[in-house]
């Protein structure tokens, strides 16, 4: 098969590409450019000048032809500009599945296939497998790793194209074979933080691109105004620490942000049992075979990159995703992805426009 | 590198000797350094004491650039002519000089063909206040040659130091630079089948610019660094060798040439030829070729001839690799999305009418391909 690698210059996407040739494909590496300004010295994300170069240099000993591509316009509009829109909408978007679905699987692999391709293969931890209704995506051996999660907006076409060498691997082992074939990023480090955000500081990105807008925090309890913000955006449902609230709950609890309203610009703040929800209403599904319809279907859900999944059951009514967990699960934000299994093969996926919770305030 | 030009290099390198070194071996070492000199002269018509040997091209315009700029600003002049088409190694010093220094900079525009205005320059330079004025010979991606005899002349007439950037030039247009008259010539190696890392600035000996370089002031006290007698050896052959076939390569280089042309407009109806497209005259580079395919993705591109074993180039990449739309293709005009889908063939001595037939197999497909890839962008 003719393979194209997309080759981040980490030690997971090496060592696919060298996989990839092994394996007797005609492999052809690509770095993808995915910000202008990737010669900001620091940056620990996926796309700095040093990353490029790495890709290349195991490129060069792979003995495979070696290209970046400038994704980055694409990348500011359907990554960047979405993740500020959800922002200002009072959502906590995933960048990375944003990406993965945008960009690596859509973008890249779109225009691999108009070039003659037959597959992307990358460095990501998940399986695919072939199963009566076509392709299927399953989590990968190493539970530290999956990232069956990330990928889970990928649909049939996508997966009948995309290849991860990686996804029977255990992390360690993925070192120590780079290591042994002598790949130059066998030791570098996992990338985490989102990648335009260098500096891990989503806060004051947020403030520097959608400009302050002071706001109240308010107890819900009591309906009080306790502090001041200096932007709705700076808080996560769920977060407790840096609230910076001068005036202590009357239960002398610790309080949580509980709700935010985009549109007063108001943060709500509460004791933690306002954070759980046992339903979950979503928006744009994604299946990776087959849709879910209006009959209920047992499940797994996850709503987060490597948080638990909670029993569930499931049902599509043709516009929305609606999930019905059988224990609470607590602090999900809007806009966040649930990604729905069973067993260990995803059934799909969709964005998370409400919640329901459990006690009301 | 050449058969000739490599065992010259080879022969030199077996010599023990800093050329800079007043023993025996020493001079010995130096007197091949100045054969050199004496040869490259001669084959530019020019006096051996122009010639100053730099680690090439670039090295060369920004002794030139800086050099002329920082001599003339001592004399009260800030002003710098140049034009918006230069290569990197020109537009980049007259950019810091502008951020950095006092440089007062007039991009001087260019015609769709990519060919300087004379008349704006005329004007500029009668306003007086001007150190330097530095356009290239001819275009290095879509192969223009530019009028620089007048601009020599104009430049002389207003007592301004005229510089050009002959890199492309050398090998493929007789050059004769005391017919030309021009203050400072830049030409390097490694376009003429020499050393790459070895390359000349010819500067008028009266003028004197400032050094960019400062140290043992070994080549007439503008350039310091001690001199690479093999490969300066080596490039003197190589320049001696391009200028001794320059009327037949050129001659036989333009017709393989223009019917790679032919070829390519008749094979891909979306091409189309950028820079001068009369291909029998003396106003576009013999070698040079330069298209543009509409709706066609270059990176895409790129990679299918590369894969079908063409080399061309997309223009020029940043340090991370990534091909940028190329600033000469926009000054002349174009929009971003069109510069992105061209493409520069360059032919060579070595180019045959077979490598002329692999290219026409492999473009048609790989342009109706990279079309398709440049049209994907994404799904709903």
């Amino acid at each position: 098969m003719k393979v194209l690698t997309a080759m981040s210059g980490g030690v997971d996407s090496s060592l696919a590409a060298a996989r990839m040739v092994d394996a007797g494909h005609e492999v052809t590496g690509v770095h993808l450019a995915l910000s202008k300004s990737a010669s900001v010295p620091g940056s620990r994300g996926c796309c700095t000048l040093d990353d490029a170069r790495d890709a290349r240099r195991v490129a060069d000993r792979l003995d495979i032809p070696f290209y970046v591509w400038d994704l980055s316009e694409q990348f500011a509009v359907d990554v960047m500009e979405n993740f500020l829109d959800e922002y200002r909408h009072g959502n906590t978007p995933n960048p990375c599945l944003r990406c993965n679905e945008r960009i690596k699987f859509l973008a890249l692999l779109d225009r691999a296939l108009a070039l003659g391709f037959d597959a992307v293969a990358t460095g990501h931890y998940a399986i695919v497998s072939d199963g009566p209704y076509g392709k299927e995506l399953h989590r990968a051996v190493d539970p530290q790793k999956d990232q069956s999660y990330v990928l889970g907006v990928l649909e049939g076409w996508q997966l009948e194209h995309s290849l991860f060498p990686l996804g029977g691997d255990l992390k360690e082992q993925v070192r120590a074979e780079a290591e042994w074939r002598g790949l130059m990023t066998a030791r570098k480090p996992d990338s985490h933080d989102i990648c335009f955000i260098p500096d891990g500081d989503t806060a004051a990105f947020l403030r520097r691109r959608l400009g302050e807008q002071p706001g109240e925090v308010i107890d819900v309890t009591t309906g009080a105004v306790i502090a001041e913000h200096d932007g709705a955006f700076g808080f996560t449902i769920g977060q407790r620490r840096g609230l910076d609230l001068r005036v202590p709950a009357d239960d002398g609890r610790p309080r949580y942000v509980v709700d935010i309203d985009v549109h007063s610009h108001r943060v709500f703040v509460g004791p933690p049992a306002l954070l759980d929800i046992d339903q979950i209403i979503g928006i744009r599904p994604t299946w990776t075979n087959q849709a879910l319809t209006d009959q209920p279907k047992a499940c797994t859900a996850q709503v987060r990159a490597h948080g638990e999944p909670v029993a569930a059951t499931a049902r599509f009514d043709g516009e929305h995703l609606i999930v019905e967990l059988q224990q609470a699960i607590r602090g999900l934000a809007n806009g966040q992805a649930v990604v729905l299994y069973e067993g260990s093969r995803v059934l799909g996926s969709a964005t998370v426009e409400r919640t329901r919770r459990v006690v009301t305030s | 590198m050449l058969p000739a030009v490599r065992q010259r290099w080879l022969e030199v390198s077996d010599l023990v000797g800093n050329p800079s070194s007043l023993h025996d071996s020493g001079r010995r070492v130096r007197r091949i350094v100045e054969e050199a000199r004496e040869s490259i002269a001669a084959d530019l018509y020019t006096r051996p004491s122009a010639v100053i040997f730099t680690s090439g091209g670039t090295e060369a315009d920004n002794l030139a650039v800086k050099g002329l700029f920082w001599a003339g600003e001592g004399a009260g002049s800030t002003g710098v002519i140049s034009s918006a088409i230069e290569h990197h190694a020109v537009l980049d010093p007259v950019q810091w000089l502008a951020e950095h220094e006092s440089a007062k900079v007039m991009w001087a525009p260019v015609d769709e063909l990519g060919r300087i205005e004379l008349a704006p320059i005329e004007a500029r330079l009668a306003l007086g206040d001007v150190a330097l004025c530095t356009v290239m010979w001819a275009n290095n991606e879509v192969g223009t040659v530019q009028p620089v005899g007048e601009l020599a002349r104009m430049c002389r007439a207003f007592g301004v130091p005229f510089h050009t950037d002959a890199v492309q030039v050398l090998g493929q247009l007789h050059m004769d630079l005391s017919e030309l008259g021009a203050t400072a010539v830049t030409i390097s190696g490694h376009k003429v089948g020499g050393p790459f890392g070895v390359g000349a600035l010819v500067i008028d000996p009266d003028v004197k610019p400032i050094p960019v370089l400062h140290g043992g002031g070994h080549e007439r006290e503008v350039r310091s660094g001690t001199l690479d007698a093999a490969g300066i050896s080596a490039f003197a052959v190589a320049v001696h060798e391009s200028v001794m076939q320059q009327v037949h390569f050129a001659s036989r280089v333009r017709l393989l040439r223009n019917e790679l042309v032919m070829r390519v407009l008749d094979a891909v109806p979306s091409a189309h030829l950028n820079g001068d497209p009369d291909l029998q005259g003396n106003g576009r580079l013999p070698a040079n070729a330069h298209f543009t395919f509409d709706g066609c993705e270059g990176d895409a591109l790129l990679l299918l001839l590369d894969a079908a074993g063409v080399d061309c180039s997309t223009g020029s990449a940043c340090t991370a690799g990534i091909p940028e739309p190329s600033h000469v293709l926009l000054a002349m005009g174009a929009e971003p999305q069109a510069s992105r889908g061209s493409l520069r063939f360059s032919l060579g001595r070595d180019t045959t009418a077979a490598d002329i037939d692999r290219l026409l197999d492999a473009l048609p497909g790989a342009v109706e391909r990279a079309t398709r890839a440049g049209s994907v962008r994404s799904r709903a």
